[in-house]
């Protein structure tokens, strides 16, 4: 037994000794029994609370991990076989191959989003939360483990899509660090939103137009499909206040080297959503915002 | 000692219901203690207040000593609470919910423990079925289980039997009884009040969000009800002078509500006195159910 649980003298089963009984501290000042203790592992719970997520969307990857990557698959099939022969969006690049990249991170971001907000939002439908709301767990803990898990769906749906499309699509990969990072800023992103979602969402229809108002829209003219120079300048102006666009042009410029903005300006206004968002996100959790009443 | 459970003046609203009005609580460490009260009275708020679900409007609780905002951590590990409702995770098998539950405490390994616990619930033989395949009972036996794996010195059970089967009553109470023996204090809320009755040892009521009483269970039953007489008569006919006593008439014959023992040797003179036979007699003692009642109606 490790030594963390030496303290604990006390078996029901055995019908050991009750352990002597702590003395009374003063108002608030807490006692350390030796019934249980205090000090266990922290980092622990942060750990199990993040692999049960993992555990939650690998356990049913037909659903959370191949489903996904199908439906990436048929975006290329349909898109890439009527607009073949459409001009290259950027000098050397042929359109199925710039349209690649945009469907890695168009599932990226909608797997990111899923995975915490279905997580969060079911969980709060069939009261299990209460699992994760009654061990002492921080806000922090709570927050960055349901981060990290979507941040992992994330990512592994985005390469299965480039894993299986990299066979048919001739692809480059200019800057791979660019790839990683603004796979991990999107996914992160979309993590938080969708922890936000999950909070907000008492039923699934909330969640249904949360996805749909807002996430699908933002995503689809984002510049998966298309290079916002093909656009008239009013959309190419509008859609540059839509971070949606920053992700995936950034996640492009990684694979060829070009992009419509720079990936350093995509890679700021990103980092800066996120770090907003993960504020806002962490504030709510504290104060317990539709999980403690 | 640091109480096991401590509630001083807490309050909590919803807007403009109020949940629980200026409730204070002393619970010793290794109490079995009752909290009843009719459904709405506020039972389930205070227990939530406890383990960090609700967070009151004012006042302060803690658990061992520990308040349950400002040291929640220390607080959370010290209570495990047994949810009224019956929820699980559909994901996992019984021993990953387990030990699941046990690295939300902070346990790396606790698998001897949980072994310990699957088999003192029955469960040994379902460890590796997924949540979703049990039936309720056995579902509630798991929640006990995951209440039970940071081995908590105060178990917090609401209303655990509600729609369990005898068998399995009888078991989970004797396990509790054998948790409370070896240290563990147990606060219980129950409808059943017979189980209330015979399982604690003190009891406190919640009406409308107010401790209405709070005792030991021989001081209520003492106090509210004193004892009743069942007469069969003959002639079938009452003397009037015991008529204020009458609990209840039936074809079987009268109950009489008496205030003490004393005044069975009363009741006897009168009847006597009045020529009247006695058939059967029977001195019922007080149950915890009629002293809910009355306190309920005041």
């Amino acid at each position: 037994m490790k030594s963390e649980e030496k303290n604990v003298a006390l078996s029901p089963v055995t019908g050991g000794e009750p352990a002597p009984r702590a003395r009374g501290p003063g108002r608030g000042e807490g006692v350390h029994s030796s019934l249980f203790t205090p000090h266990a592992s922290a980092p622990t719970g942060f750990y199990t609370l993040f692999y049960k997520e993992w555990l939650r969307f690998w356990k049913v990857n037909v659903q959370t991990v191949l489903a996904p990557v199908l439906t990436a698959l048929l975006f290329l099939l349909v898109f890439g076989h009527t607009l073949r022969n459409v001009s290259e969006p950027y000098p050397g690049i042929v359109y199925t191959s710039f349209l690649v990249p945009g469907l890695a991170m168009m599932t990226v971001l909608q797997n990111a989003f899923a995975n915490a907000s279905s997580s969060l939002m079911q969980s709060k439908m069939t009261g299990n939360i209460i699992f994760v709301l009654l061990p002492p767990l921080s806000h922090r803990e709570f927050f960055f483990a349901y981060l990290l898990a979507a941040i992992a769906r994330g990512i592994v749906c985005g390469a299965g899509v480039l894993l299986v499309t990299v066979w048919f699509v001739e692809l480059r990969f200019e800057h791979p660090l660019w790839i990683i990072a603004f796979a991990l800023l999107g996914s992160g992103i979309m993590g938080v939103l969708g922890i936000i979602a999950g909070l907000q969402s008492d039923k699934i229809d909330q969640l249904a137009a949360f996805q749909n108002f807002i996430i699908l829209p933002l995503t689809f003219l984002s510049g998966v499909f298309y290079s916002l120079h093909s656009l008239p300048p009013f959309w190419q102006g509008l859609s540059h206040l839509n971070p949606f666009f920053y992700m995936v042009d950034g996640f492009r410029y990684g694979f060829f080297g070009v992009g419509d903005v720079s990936p350093w300006l995509s890679a700021a206004i990103v980092a800066g959503c996120l770090t907003a968002l993960s504020f806002l996100t962490l504030w709510l959790i504290r104060k317990g915002y539709k999980l403690r009443h | 000692m640091v109480p096991a459970i401590q509630v001083e003046h807490v309050v909590k609203r919803y807007g403009a219901l109020q949940a629980l009005a200026d409730v204070s609580l002393d619970i010793a460490q290794g109490e079995f203690f009752g909290l009843l009260g009719p459904n709405g009275a506020g039972k389930t708020t205070l227990i939530s207040i406890l383990a960090g679900l609700n967070i009151a409007t004012s006042g302060a609780a803690r658990v061992m000593g520990f308040d349950v905002v400002g040291q929640y951590r220390e607080s959370r590990r010290a209570l495990g609470v047994v949810p009224q409702e019956l929820v699980f995770d559909p994901f996992f098998t019984v021993r990953e919910a387990l030990t699941i539950q046990s690295g939300y405490f902070g346990l790396r390994d606790n698998r001897a423990w949980i072994d310990e616990v699957l088999h003192n619930l029955d469960l040994t033989d379902k460890a590796d079925t997924n949540m979703r395949q049990l039936s309720g009972g056995m579902k509630r036996r798991v929640l006990i289980g995951q209440a039970l794996v940071h081995k908590p010195p105060v178990i917090v059970l609401d209303e655990p039997t509600a729609g369990v089967d005898v068998e399995l009553r009888q078991t989970l109470w004797q396990f509790i009884r054998r948790l409370n023996k070896a240290g563990h204090t147990i606060v219980l809320t129950t409808h059943y009040l017979e189980e209330a009755e015979a399982l604690c040892g003190r009891i406190a009521m919640l009406k409308q969000g107010e401790i209405v009483a709070n005792d030991t269970t021989q001081n209520l039953l003492r106090l509210f009800s004193g004892c009743y007489v069942k007469l069969k008569l003959e002639p079938a006919e009452l003397p009037a002078a015991l008529r204020p006593l009458l609990a209840q008439e039936s074809e079987t014959g009268f109950r009489l509500a008496l205030k003490d023992y004393i005044e069975v040797e009363q009741v006897m003179a009168t009847l006597r006195a009045a020529g009247a036979k006695v058939l059967e007699m029977e001195v019922q003692q007080p149950d915890l159910e009629e002293v809910f009642v009355k306190i309920m109606n005041r």
